[in-house]
């Protein structure tokens, strides 16, 4: 053992373990590893898994939740949360359908409003919040059920038909095999390169981190919140739009809870913090690609819906208790 | 004499029902620095948010370099040159020691940061400023108590501050660690580009580089001396005295309110 060190170069070695202790430094390098380390195993287990058919199934798991987890490291960096985005999904291609087919509206101006009245759901989220001083955890809870209520009393709880004036564009907007996760992809990239090298990001970051030492040194700390919000509403009324596009009905059940609870255990497997001020928007895409993979294996691998739950709760917990002790070694400096 | 970098006439605050401050009156010479001591609750801490425009005043008049301002919030006081170096540091953890020295004034080349500029401006500031660092990409939850507070009064300096006003600068440090903000108020006054109001509660340490103290009780200035000409005992002295006095205050109060309801 200790001879074939001893043959190796020593720069070679040492630039082979600087470049692991980078890797390792990474928040994002475990995560990413779980995600390797499944993707091997259901390769093995499963060899149409890295099918050509099969990756569009998956990327259709991840995309949605990858958009919607964007906006949710946002607010969650600058020490909030929104529970709601995930009716503001159900709602959006809702609002497209009455503003196409009852109201006459050509489909670009239509899907335009929907992303506008996202942002305005955002706005107020972030009013309430920020102004009135409710704790998001609660204002979004509230706007939750409230939008949601809006749906189901509008649509009568029935599901509508994707206008037909609509769906030329529609194949841009999710219906095409590679379309959202090509929405993801980029997505991901713009609000990743805002979080870590734009103001933007960094004012973000200061908010989270220290609320009160922030606005001490002059950031509009408000202002960041409410555009955080902003930006996580718009991003599920456009999700809650390719989603249905891509199944081709506009669903009253559709989204709700679950796309939310999975864009947020997304983040927090991928290594956001939820107390504020630090978190990785290319970790929480990650993160999604975990639980895509996870529930796309299942079902290759005829594991039933019912242990789903199960295994993603442990997954969870797993990811969240070694993210706890990377963060230690971390400030510890060892790794 | 020259005019005073900073003055203030007849400042008073009220937070509802509790009176901060009843009438404060102080001044602040250019290249001076003033120790402002107090008990704790005296009204150093208000008295140093209306400076720094994070409160407006119920009364009172505030004066720039001889001329009256009415400072609109931090950033305009900022502005204007009076910069703050809070007890919590404002520092973000999470953030490096450059993008810390450059919060909310950050250089950007739209719409991406500059960090190499920001980074080599940074070190080369500390450098001049002799704060040492492990490097400036660190980040600053890594630093000591010291550093971190060393960081903060380079980063008030380098906005170009001309009033800066330390709130307890010492709080919570060891002795060694000390010595290195003192060093750095020392050398900021052999500069003397800077006017330094040091706001402290244990002041032992602090008085050995002020050149002359306001005592601060119950709202309102009660002593104005050079440093050369009063002693920490003095100050002990006087403000045991008032301790004892509002602790009898209360007492007796106390013991009225209790005959009333018995």
């Amino acid at each position: 053992m200790a001879e074939v060190e001893a043959t190796l170069p020593a720069r070679r070695r040492s630039l082979a373990r600087r470049a692991a202790d980078e890797f390792l430094r990474r928040r994002e390098a475990s995560i990413l590893l779980v995600a390797i380390g499944l993707a091997a195993y259901f390769q093995v287990a499963k060899p149409v898994f890295l099918s050509r058919g099969n990756l569009v199934t998956l990327s259709q798991y991840v995309a949605p939740v990858a958009i919607i987890a964007a906006g949710e490291v946002l607010l969650l960096v600058s020490g909030e949360i929104d529970l709601s985005v995930g009716s503001v999904y159900t709602l959006a291609p809702f609002l497209m359908h009455y503003a196409i087919d009852y109201y006459h509206s050509p489909a670009i101006p239509a899907i335009l409003l929907v992303l506008l009245v996202g942002a305005l759901i955002g706005l107020i989220n972030g009013l309430v919040t920020v102004a009135l001083r409710v704790p998001s955890f609660v204002t979004t809870l509230g706007t939750l059920f409230a939008i949601n209520g809006i749906t189901l009393l509008t649509s009568h709880a029935y599901p509508a038909e994707i206008p037909a004036s609509a769906a030329g564009i529609g194949r841009w907007l999710g219906r095409a095999d590679w379309s959202e996760l090509t929405w993801a992809v980029l997505i991901v990239a713009l609000f990743h390169t805002v979080l870590t090298s734009t103001r933007w990001g960094l004012h973000t970051i200061a908010v989270g981190g220290n609320l009160v030492g922030a606005s001490e040194a002059g950031v509009r700390v408000g202002r960041v919140k409410v555009a955080n919000f902003m930006i996580t509403s718009t991003l599920g009324a456009l999700v809650g739009m390719l989603e249905a596009f891509r199944v081709n009905t506009i669903d009253p059940s559709a989204g709700g809870t679950e796309i939310m609870f999975a864009a947020v255990a997304a983040s927090v497997i991928g290594g956001t913090a939820l107390a504020g001020g630090s978190g990785t928007i290319i970790g929480a895409f990650i993160g999604a690609l975990v639980l895509g993979t996870l529930r796309d294996g299942f079902n290759l691998i005829g594991i039933s819906a019912e242990a789903f739950d199960l295994i993603l709760g442990i997954a969870i917990l797993g990811a969240m208790i070694s993210n706890v002790h990377l963060a230690r070694l971390r400030r510890a400096g060892r790794t | 004499m020259a005019e005073n970098a900073l003055r203030v006439e007849h400042i008073a605050k009220r937070f509802g029902a509790v009176t901060a401050l009843r009438d404060v009156s102080m001044h602040l010479a250019k290249g001076e620095v003033l120790g402002l001591i107090g008990d704790n609750g005296a009204g150093k801490s208000t008295l140093m948010k209306i400076i720094c425009g994070f409160h407006p005043p119920d009364a009172g008049k505030i004066f720039l370099n001889g001329d009256e301002v009415s400072l609109r919030s931090v950033d305009h006081a900022r502005s204007l040159g009076i910069d703050t170096v809070y007890q919590d540091l404002a520092l973000v953890n999470e953030l490096s020691v450059y993008h810390n020295m450059f919060l909310n004034r950050e250089v950007v080349r739209w719409p991406l940061l500059n960090n190499r500029i920001m980074r080599r401006l940074a070190k080369q500031h500390l450098d001049d400023m002799g704060v040492s660092v492990p490097s400036v990409d660190v980040e600053v939850a890594k630093l000591s108590g010291g550093q971190r507070q060393a960081i903060a009064v380079a980063r008030s300096v380098y906005s170009e501050a001309r009033v800066l006003l330390l709130d307890e600068p010492l709080a919570a440090m060891g002795a060694k660690e000390g010595r290195l903000i003192l060093d750095l108020v020392r050398d900021l006054k052999r500069k003397g580009d800077v006017s330094i109001m040091i706001i402290a509660h244990n002041y032992g340490q602090i008085l050995e580089v002020c050149d002359r103290v306001n005592l601060l009780q119950h709202g309102t200035i009660t002593l104005d001396k050079p440093t050369s000409e009063t002693s920490v005992a003095e100050l002990t002295d006087l403000v045991v005295a008032e301790y004892r006095a509002s602790r009898t205050r209360r007492l007796e109060d106390q013991s009225g309110q209790s005959s009333q309801s018995g």
